[in-house]
């Protein structure tokens, strides 16, 4: 594998932030990711979970809920508006002012043509969905008080809202309110506050589940308005619910972090006789379980420990595959990092500034896993505060380090970095550029329809397109002195692409695609996020996800299905003579976790960027207290 | 030697009452046990043992109501047989021959006819693998009826009944064993399989531990090695089967049980808390604290009132379902090992050994009763693995009874050792020990035996691993106001060696003590050595002296397999055995001793006078493995026995403890016939003469009947009286004194004597039926054999009776009928 100088980056303290909603669209799934700062992120979920696209908030936005209407994504937020996003240019298209205050929820109908939404004003506010925009079309019955949960009956004519010690039940057509479930309030001191009515969901026989602030989820009849059965499941919040959609099966989740399963079962032979039965509890967050999504083969969380956790049905889906290990999606696929080569400079991207960084140095060499002394320590050069309200959606640092750029969903701006001695000043100077160049004369991008093309720069136009491939790509770079594309893609497949012949490299490429990637190469669940070469060495490549680094040895051989594929510690056991014949491409190296990034540096180190989740769990506020047997 | 087959090992007395799951009869009034070879019936509200069926020759491993009818009772037993009992009467009515050890039984409503029992699964009795078959009853009249058809139900079952539960209304069948849930489906045939991983990431166990089914809907609760219960559902599917997962225990869960509604399931395990969890919320739970031991099975009556939960300190404990405790059944404690020699109190005549925890429990072996604990150690048991804790290892009576010496210790690490010797005498007042001296450190190290002069003298010697041993004796008080307290009187050694034990002669004049190889003999007058006997090579391991007639005899057992008996006239070797005697003990009321002998892995006994080269009585392999502990208890009444051999039990019986803690006796064919004698074979109404005790007995309830429902004719309501009329009609001011009106309200209330005929027949009447009702339980069966007595002496007399004579009869009944129970004997 070869031994290098790593510098262990851990002074980027970036900070993920919670998530707030999700919406899931069934025919396409696409998931939509809405998280406290108001960015917006959309997964493919029949691409191995790939986080597709990415909306960068902006100051004043929060999104409350988010809906799927067919292909068209719509929020609202506590700031009133109703916004929908263009999903091509990832931007908002248009927000239309709802006039009812914060708004809280919205939910769309079965049909598709019409959304309500729940203001802070009391009101349920029905919206048609037109071709360029939606229509406010009227209003329900004003109620006292919020409306905290919207949802509809998939017939469309009756909807239920969940408000502050009720639950309302409208008619959709004359938007008169038809029933008042009354819900009722905790125990002891909880009795005097009023108790939310966080969630709802409304199911086709009629039965309303509501989920609530005293921790009750309770099925009501919604012909009758009777209350059916309660489940009393925490002692604290139920924060959301999810329905399947085949309304066998419903989850709720609760501020201790809980998600429990209801299913709704046989309890005798009769096929009539059935109940809806608490079943399973899963435990994956820590903190407030804030949005839940339950697809046909998994349950979905997202919460306020900033994790997106998949936990797979072990009933809906083949035991022991890829598809039935539990995932937990923590950092964006972009680089939020990037590296000067030359300067040894660290650029981090934060969503409201920019800081730049020089490495620290050290001396002297050591054995392998030996911890250096520093004999400079990094220090913080730049803080660069954003202009405008937009939140920073990308950045880059040349690899000189003396030009600087980032945009934001309205601007692209680029900045020098003068740096004598150590007076550093800033100059403007406003320049269109497009992506970042590799070696200057040849251009790779990567779209989301899984095209890559790969323009000429010099003679600025498009060279070649790579065939497409059926999984979107995660990672693209092209090789210093070979102009080779190396392409990753999200189901873990590596490919080279020569420029030059522009194909699929014969020597390696269509070799490794004949002989097949090794079977625990597709069992990681993280995408690959960053390729890079050696520039020491033109047959290493570097790749690496969130937790390993791999470099892949192109002069060797590709390894069997039946050797293991990480076997740097047998062979490092192993006599020097024996070290050949057993090694192979493949050198995994999984000392270094939570990796934001990797790249190498002119000396030849490499400069790797972690983010112990540890330290993130540490800033966020304290989760509920439980009591925990035995301490 | 020769073998007796009349004398057979049997359980007797202090059997396990937790050994299997208890269970209510129909009514919730008695409580169905097995226990030992036999099963006990208990009354669930007094605690007390109304009958004691006995009839099997082996362990009883399962009890199961008769569905078709509940008022009676399979049991299985591992001797191969099912038998069909009335337990009301206690009455054996079937016996039903397997043919092969049966370690559970079970019966379902839908299967009329059918029994299901858990056999091995191979036909030689030593595998460890067992199946689920099912056996179709022949219908015959006969009483003794051969059962060998069976179907397998389930392959690879657990041998532990809790294992196995049926299902709603007995549609289908739930069996766990490790880490596996089978489910079959009666009427498709059909079973599913579901597993568990072995071990999730924490470490945890998954095994099941036990299941049991909703009565109404289709639910199965399983119970793990972990502490977690499973509620399983949709389990018709091969996939979408799916559970819930409740974890309050903290160790394995010991049992689980479903109220008959199914509105709750109850759980218990080694925390000995009894958990209450409301079916479909259960996140409620109730819990019943500080049980005492861990809880090991679990029952619910079938009206739901009260619940049952057996424990692992041999108790049953009954408790109604607002979770309270109305009814504690204990038995004999038995803990894990017993460090205390078995001794019998000279004046309760009960066994005394350890019981509880810092504990001696005195239990009579003759009414199978626990009588109370006596706390030793007086000092709070904390209930963690691991921790040493004081310990009673020593206790001796002295031959009156009057004196208690107990030896406490504890081990702290290998160099601390902390001992106390405490003496208690017998307070008369209140019929229990109070502790009178506690010596601390009696010894430096390690207490070996402890032992009172047979004579009247108060004298107690104690040996110890330190070298010496040391006599104490009660010395009189000081001054006024103390009591007479014990203090050392002599330290003796013998080269430095130490003692191992030490015996009385039966005169209390001689002691012998043994030092590894070496017995000496010592005057207990003057504290003079006497002499000194050895027989290199082996160390002493008991010490006996011989009693009345042998009394000359001293034997001694060494660990080099040497059995010697010495005659302290000749101070000689008189007889020396090869044999490896694990426990010699003599026996106080005859010259006899017994030796137990390990041979070949099982223990031997022989019986022998030491004075006569023959062994009275042997009894090969009366166990597996090593006994011992063993002791001689008096019988209340001497037998009369026929036969030579059969004469050492006559007075005094001998029991002993198995090394899997059960308790052993010998018993011979004429005792046990005697015994279940109360439990007649299959006695049939109509078959019984008429007797005037039947006239008396059988014809009863009628005419009760009859006379209640007169008597409630009689009684008129009060309200037509004069005396109130004027009462409620008189202005108050003009009302007389209210002491005046008091007495002539209740004149008006009392029936008047003259108007109604045969008054005082009535009354009386009326008492008996009360009497009746209260005394049937207890006396029903002595009543059966008083009939059977009475039908041999007398003439049955003509069933038309005059008024005068069944007058007669009635206030024969109000006799004590002990002497019949006299006749019965003889």
């Amino acid at each position: 594998m070869g031994e290098f100088k790593v510098h262990r980056v851990r002074f980027f303290d970036y900070m993920p932030s919670g998530i707030r909603a999700l919406a899931f669209n069934r025919d396409t799934e696409r998931l939509a990711v809405a998280r406290d700062q108001g960015s917006l992120e959309i997964f493919n979920f029949s691409d191995n979970y790939c986080q597709e696209k990415i909306f960068p908030g902006r100051d004043g936005r929060s999104i409350e809920a988010l809906c799927w209407v067919g292909t068209r994504l719509f929020s609202v937020g506590l700031d009133g508006l109703i916004t929908e996003y263009d999903l091509e240019n990832l931007r908002p298209k248009y927000a239309v002012e709802a006039y009812g205050g914060p708004v809280w929820s919205i939910s769309c109908n079965l049909q598709g043509n019409l959304l309500a939404v729940g203001c802070e004003d009391g009101t349920v506010k029905i919206f048609e969905v037109l071709d360029d925009g939606i229509q406010f079309q009227r209003n329900l019955d004003r109620q006292k008080g919020r409306i905290i949960s919207v949802s509809w009956h998939p017939s469309g004519t009756k909807i239920a809202a969940g408000m502050m010690d009720m639950v309302r039940v409208f008619d959709a057509e004359t938007g008169r309110a038809a029933l008042r479930l009354l819900v009722e309030r905790g125990v002891g001191a909880a009795k005097n506050k009023e108790v939310v009515v966080w969630s709802l969901a409304f199911l086709s026989d009629n039965t309303i589940v509501s989920g609530d602030s005293a921790g009750k989820v309770q099925i009501w009849d919604g012909l009758m308005g009777t209350l059916v059965r309660s489940h009393f499941i925490t002692k604290w919040d139920v924060l959301a619910l999810s329905v399947a959609s085949d309304e066998s099966s419903l989850i709720a989740g609760t501020s201790e972090g809980l998600v429990v399963q209801f299913q709704f079962l046989q309890s005798s032979g009769e096929q009539q006789d059935r109940q809806w039965v608490r079943t399973r509890t899963f435990k994956n967050h820590s903190h407030d379980v804030h949005a839940l999504v339950l697809t046909d083969t998994a349950v979905v969380s997202g919460g306020m420990d900033t994790q997106l956790v998949v936990r797979p049905l072990l009933d809906k889906v083949e035991k022991n595959t890829s598809e039935s290990e539990l995932r937990k999606i923590i950092f964006p696929l972009k680089s939020l990092v990037s590296c000067a080569k030359k300067a040894g400079l660290l650029l981090f991207q934060f969503p409201g500034h920019l800081e730049v960084w020089r490495l620290g140095e050290s001396e002297g060499y050591g054995k392998d896993g030996d911890r250096l002394s520093v004999k400079r320590k990094p220090e913080k050069l730049i803080h660069l505060k954003r202009k405008g309200e937009d939140h920073i959606s990308c950045s880059a640092l040349s690899p000189c380090g003396t030009w600087l750029a980032y945009s934001t969903v309205s601007c692209v701006r680029l900045y020098r970095l003068q740096q004598s001695g150590n007076n550093i000043s800033i100059t403007k100077q406003p320049v269109h550029l497009l992506a970042p160049s590799e070696d200057g004369k040849w251009l790779a991008t990567a779209n989301t329809d899984n095209e890559v093309h790969v323009y000429n720069l010099k003679k600025l136009k498009l060279h070649c397109t790579v065939p497409v491939y059926d999984s979107s790509p995660t990672a693209i770079a092209i090789h210093p002195m070979s102009s080779n594309l190396v392409i990753g893609h999200a189901d873990k497949q590596v490919f080279e692409y020569s420029l030059g012949q522009k194909e699929y490299t014969l020597t390696w490429s269509r070799k490794l695609q004949k002989q097949g990637l090794h079977p625990h190469w597709f069992e990681r669940d993280t995408p690959i996020s960053h390729i890079s070469f050696n520039p020491q060495k033109p047959s290493h490549i570097l790749l690496n996800d969130a937790y390993m680094l791999c470099i892949i040895d192109q002069s060797l051989p590709l390894p069997d299905h039946k050797t293991r594929l990480c076997n740097q510690n047998t062979l490092r056991g192993l006599p020097e003579s024996e070290r050949v014949q057993h090694s192979h491409a493949f050198k995994i190296c999984k000392r270094f976790q939570d990796v934001l990034s990797v790249s190498f540096q002119e000396d030849e180190s490499l400069v790797i960027v972690e983010r112990p989740l540890l330290d993130i769990l540490s800033q966020l506020p304290a989760p509920v207290r439980q009591k925990k047997f035995a301490t | 030697m020769v073998e007796h087959g009349e004398i057979r090992v049997v359980h007797r007395g202090g059997s396990k009452l937790n050994f299997r799951q208890p269970i209510f009869t129909h009514d919730s009034r008695f409580l169905l046990c097995a226990s030992g070879d036999g099963v006990k019936v208990f009354s669930a509200s007094t605690e007390e043992c109304v009958h004691h069926l006995l009839a099997h020759t082996g362990l009883v491993t399962g009890l199961s109501l008769r569905p078709s009818n509940q008022l009676q009772v399979f049991s299985c037993s591992l001797d191969g047989t099912v038998r069909l009992w009335d337990y009301t009467d206690g009455i054996l009515i079937k016996t039903f021959s397997i043919g092969c050890p049966i370690y559970a039984v079970y019966s379902s409503g839908s299967h009329d006819g059918v029994l299901f029992l858990t056999v091995p699964a191979k036909d030689d009795k030593k595998s460890d693998t067992f199946r689920l078959v099912a056996v179709q009853l022949p219908q015959s009249p006969e009483q003794f009826v051969e059962a060998r058809e069976f179907s397998a139900v389930l392959e690879d079952v657990s041998s532990n009944p809790a294992a196995v539960s049926f299902g709603r209304g007995g549609h289908f069948i739930a069996s766990v064993n490790n880490l596996q849930l089978e489910v079959f489906f009666f009427k498709k045939q059909k079973s599913y399989r579901f597993y568990l991983p072995e071990d999730n990431k924490h470490g945890q166990k998954n095994t099941f531990t036990c299941t049991t089914c909703h009565p109404k809907e289709d639910c199965i609760a399983t119970g793990h090695e972990d502490g977690k219960i499973r509620l399983w559902r949709n389990f018709n599917h091969k996939k979408e089967y799916t559970y819930s997962t409740h974890h309050w225990h903290h160790t394995a869960v010991g049992a689980l049980s479903f109220t008959p509604e199914g509105t709750n399931f109850l759980s218990g395990g080694g925390e000995s808390v009894l958990v209450q969890w409301r079916y479909n919320q259960e996140t409620q739970k109730d819990f019943l604290p500080r049980l005492g031991a861990a809880i090991s099975h679990i029952s619910v009556s079938p009206d739901g009132c009260l619940f049952c939960t057996s424990h692992s300190d041999n108790k049953i404990i009954v408790i109604h379902s607002y979770i309270k405790i109305s009814a504690v059944i204990q038995g004999l404690v038995q803990g894990d090992r017993i460090k205390t020699d078995l001794i019998v109190d000279p004046l309760s005549k009960a066994l005394v050994m350890n019981g509880k925890p810092g504990h001696l429990q005195f239990y009579s072996l003759q009414r199978d009763k626990l009588l109370y604990n006596l706390d030793i150690v007086q000092q709070e048991y904390i209930h963690e693995s691991g921790l040493n804790q004081f310990d009673v290892v020593k206790a001796d009576f002295d031959t009156g009874g009057k004196w208690l010496a107990t030896v406490e210790e504890r081990k702290q690490n290998s160099a601390e050792l902390e001992l106390n010797l405490k003496l208690w005498a017998f307070d008369e007042q209140t019929q229990s020990f109070v502790l009178n001296t506690t010596v601390s450190a009696p010894h430096e190290d390690r207490v070996t035996d402890l032992s009172f002069s047979p004579d009247q003298t108060t004298l107690l010697v104690s040996t110890g691993n330190d070298g010496l041993f040391k006599a104490w004796t009660l010395t009189a008080p000081t001054a006024e106001d103390e009591s007479a307290s014990w203090s050392c009187d002599f330290v003796g050694s013998y080269h430095g060696l130490a003692p191992q034990c030490c015996s009385f002669s039966a005169d209390g004049s001689l002691l012998a003590v043994a030092f590894r190889e070496v017995v000496t003999v010592w005057s207990t007058v003057t504290w003079d050595l006497l002499t000194t006997l050895s027989q290199p090579p082996g160390d002493i391991r008991n010490l006996c002296f011989g009693r009345q007639s042998c009394s000359k005899y001293l034997l001694g057992t060494t660990d080099k397999n040497q059995l010697c008996c010495w005659n302290l006239l000749t101070c000689s070797l008189e007889w020396s055995t090869s044999m490896d005697v694990s426990l010699l003990l003599s026996d106080p009321l005859s010259e006899n001793m017994a030796a137990f002998c390990s041979e070949a892995g099982c223990t031997d006994l022989f019986v022998f006078r030491p004075s006569e080269p023959r062994p009275l009585f042997s009894h090969k392999a009366v166990c597996p493995g090593r006994v011992l502990r063993a002791v001689f208890t008096p019988r209340e009444e001497p037998l009369e026995g026929s036969e030579e051999q059969l004469q050492w039990i006559n007075r005094s019986q001998l029991h002993f403890f198995s090394p899997n803690m059960e308790l052993l006796t010998f018993s011979t064919k004429a005792e046990e016939d005697r015994l279940t004698a109360s439990s007649k074979q299959l006695v049939i109404d109509d078959h019984v003469a008429m007797t005037p005790f039947y006239l008396l007995l059988g014809k009863r309830p009628q005419t009760d009947a009859r006379e209640v429902a007169a008597v409630t004719d009689r009684v008129q309501p009060p309200q037509g009286s004069s005396a109130i009329r004027e009462l409620l009609q008189t202005p108050a001011h003009v009302l007389p004194s209210t002491s005046q009106l008091c007495s002539m309200f209740v004149q008006s209330l009392l029936v008047s004597t003259a108007d109604k005929r045969e008054p005082t027949n009535v009354t009386e009447e009326e008492m008996e039926s009360e009497k009746e009702e209260e005394d049937s339980e207890e006396e029903e069966t002595s009543r059966v054999t008083a009939i059977k007595n009475q039908d041999q002496t007398r003439d049955p007399k003509d069933p038309g009776l005059t008024k005068a004579q069944t007058r007669e009869l009635r206030q024969l009944r109000k006799l004590d009928y002990s002497w019949v129970g006299a006749l019965v004997e003889f």
